[in-house]
């Protein structure tokens, strides 16, 4: 019990200037996984606070997408869904895109809003955004049981390949934190991402494959397109659930820059954390 | 026992002012790196300032260090350093185990969640896991005293009932240094003693402690040795007795200093600020059954109508004990450009006990002098055995023996 038995010698922690590009220390990362767990409960609980509905707010937002996409994309503009009843596809895109646009925006503010936090106590700063990205992943897991009940309706049978969904998952999280992290510390010194984000989501939606599929983008663009980190994973999320055609070159692609992202996020993010507490 | 836990060599921190301190807008940073390309290497010194510089400090295990000062003498960047809140500038300060900091009661909680949650988040916050809160929990709720709250969200709570929550979860934490700023200053008398004797034993069984506190009354209490930052630098360290009777007499010298570099924009200026006894000599103590009298002297530069001038009587505690103002009782207010001496006899009402005076001139929409230790006065005297009361009036009390017929009736009354 007693803090300081007699012997008993700590090591030493150091707090003097950092310079150059220091990685992520993740055996102090794991040190704080329950403050990252508490972050992302409070987040949660907090959202769900005194809401009637609570978690069905989570399945309305891409129900009521898909009815409008349905209406305005398949029945007016007739776009295509490989084969794909149409409301099942725009409903897995919704959903995953529900996750990314909601993940990214939590992100960008993680640090800002928990301003207190980051002036009063120390704890490895790069936990705000991780644990922002948490809570979304509910919503997901209900929007995927959803997503099962209309396939159900609709006679889509998913094959072996939804076996690979973790992976998916994983690397959609690692879509939301590539640009989450980026924005998140951007954010500290520079209020303009608040507004940025807005504008960045809405365009973005409109360069990823939610409301139409990624083989209606001409094949000379293709490429291109894929750069877009989120076209790789939303293909993949619907090769798995709903048989359509694996993503191929496209997901390299989109999984090299959502790697360059992250990694040259996360290192710019190291680098100006420790001045947070004096900007923020 | 004679390890050291805390080590500080060469510590300097640096902060510019200005916007840079706040978050900036993308256009001005785009815009400013261009005027530093017309003009390189143009960062003007004027708007950097050192909030500590070159402090070197050794802190042992199972010790308790006081740190003192004024506003802006570097204490609340020393522990924000100490808690890896932000880094040094240069130099290095190293700390051995675990490191809690409470620069701030009830950090991260958050009004929509109950007690309970609160607890818990906030625990994990100060770096204490979830199986020593379970262990702890009923303790920490006892302590507080809102058992029947606990599952209530704390919008809802009492401004008291948060402090005595957000006290106890801090008073339980058990990490190795705790480094405390301030936090003391809030809450009930009742439940700041509770916490002060919590940190006395928390310190007896081998924790370190750092404490900021402006009630240097329990920083005496709390801390054997203690140290003084003047301006970033280390002006005093060594036993707490010696080093805060050294602080307070800087107090009133220091000031007057300060006034001879004063702002020519201003449209008032303080000259003097004395403390006088009943025969009209300067003193800095008296005993506490004379009155005194507060003596201002200030010049005014401008005609400025409805001035307004008051002088607050702080005490140890920072309570504010007294604060005249020219509002209630002076129906001519000088507001003619020209030098001014202004008297307020206080008469012998305080306890015994130091006290730091100051002075605020304004008018009602402005103020244009506010100096918050412009004085200093120690009334000694018998304190009675009741330290803690703010005023000693010696009021009489009337005292009468009851006739016997009258008793019943009396006794009836009480009771209702």
């Amino acid at each position: 019990m007693h803090p300081a038995t007699p012997g008993h010698r700590r090591a030493w922690i150091e707090n003097r200037p950092s310079r150059g590009l220091r990685g992520l220390d993740l055996r102090e990362l794991w040190q704080y996984r329950e403050l990252g767990g508490f972050l992302a409960l409070r987040d949660l609980k907090v959202r769900y606070k005194q809401a009637a509905f609570g978690a069905v707010w989570a399945v309305l937002q891409p129900l009521v997408g898909v009815i409008v996409f349905t209406m305005v994309f398949h029945r007016l503009a007739k776009v295509p869904s490989d084969g794909i009843p149409y409301p099942v596809f725009a409903f897995l895109g919704l959903a995953v895109w529900a996750y990314v646009s909601s993940g990214v925006t939590k992100a960008s503010q993680s640090l800002v809003s928990n301003s207190p936090l980051v002036t009063k106590v120390y704890f490895p700063r790069v936990l705000a955004p991780l644990a922002s990205a948490l809570p979304g992943l509910l919503d997901l897991a209900i929007s995927l049981v959803v997503l099962g009940v209309l396939m159900l309706a609709y006679h889509v049978a998913p094959s072996w390949a939804v076996l690979t969904l973790p992976i998916w998952l994983l690397a959609l999280v690692a879509v939301t934190l590539s640009v989450g992290v980026w924005l998140a510390a951007l954010n500290v010194q520079y209020r303009d991402v608040n507004h940025a984000v807005i504008l960045l989501v809405q365009l973005w939606l409109f360069v990823s494959p939610v409301a139409y599929p990624s083989s209606l983008v001409p094949d000379a663009w293709q490429p291109l397109y894929a750069l877009n980190p989120i076209v790789g994973v939303l293909d993949g999320f619907r090769w798995a659930m709903l048989g359509a055609a694996w993503p191929g070159t496209g997901l390299i692609l989109s999984l090299g820059v959502t790697a360059a992202l992250l990694t040259s996020g996360v290192l710019y993010f190291q680098r100006v954390e420790r001045r947070f507490a004096d900007v923020i | 026992m004679g390890r050291p836990a805390i080590e500080v060599e060469h510590l300097s921190k640096r902060y510019r002012l200005g916007e840079e301190q706040f978050g900036i807008t993308l256009r001005e940073a785009v815009a400013r790196s261009f005027r530093r390309l017309g003009r390189p290497g143009d960062r003007s010194r004027r708007d950097e300032i050192w909030s500590l510089r070159d402090v070197n400090l050794q802190v042992m295990e199972g010790e308790a260090l006081g740190v003192i000062g004024r506003n802006g003498a570097g204490k609340s960047t020393l522990l924000k350093i100490l808690s890896r809140i932000t880094e040094p500038t240069s130099g290095v300060a190293r700390t051995q185990g675990r490191v809690a900091a409470l620069l701030e009661v009830g950090t991260g909680f958050h009004p929509e969640l109950t007690g309970r949650e609160n607890v818990y988040l906030n625990a994990a916050i100060l770096g204490m896991g979830r199986r020593a809160v379970d262990r702890r929990f009923d303790e920490m709720v006892a302590f507080a005293g809102i058992e029947r709250f606990i599952d209530t969200p704390i919008k809802r709570y009492s401004s008291g009932m948060y402090l005595r929550l957000a006290f106890s979860v801090a008073a339980h934490l058990e990490p190795d240094i705790l480094v405390v700023d301030e936090v003391l200053a809030v809450g009930d008398a009742e439940f700041q003693a509770k916490c002060v004797g919590r940190m006395a034993s928390a310190e007896q069984e081998g924790r370190t402690v750092v404490c900021v506190s402006h009630n240097l009354d329990a920083i005496a209490r709390l801390c054997p040795r203690s140290v003084w930052l003047e301006q970033g630098s280390i002006q005093a360290i060594g036993p707490t007795a010696q080093v805060l009777n050294d602080y307070l007499g800087s107090l009133v010298s220091r000031q007057t200093e300060a006034w001879s570099t004063e702002d020519l924009e201003s449209p008032v200026a303080l000259r003097a600020v004395t403390i006088l006894d009943p025969l009209g000599r300067p003193v800095e103590v008296l005993r506490r059954d004379q009155p005194f009298t507060i003596e201002v002297r200030f010049s005014v530069r401008t005609s400025i109508p409805g001035l307004d001038l008051s002088s607050p009587v702080i005490n140890m505690h920072g309570v504010e004990v007294l604060c005249e103002g020219w509002g209630d009782t002076v129906p001519e207010r000088p507001g003619d450009p020209g030098t001014y001496v202004a008297r307020l006899e206080v008469p012998p009402v305080l306890n015994v006990g130091e006290y730091v005076v100051g002075v605020w001139i304004g008018t009602r929409y402005d103020t244009f002098l506010e100096e918050a230790t412009a004085a200093r006065i120690r009334l000694e005297g018998d304190v009675k055995g009741r330290p803690r009361r703010l005023v000693d009036l010696r009021l009489p009390w009337d005292v009468q023996r009851v006739a016997d017929h009258e008793d019943r009736s009396l006794s009836l009354s009480e009771s209702d």
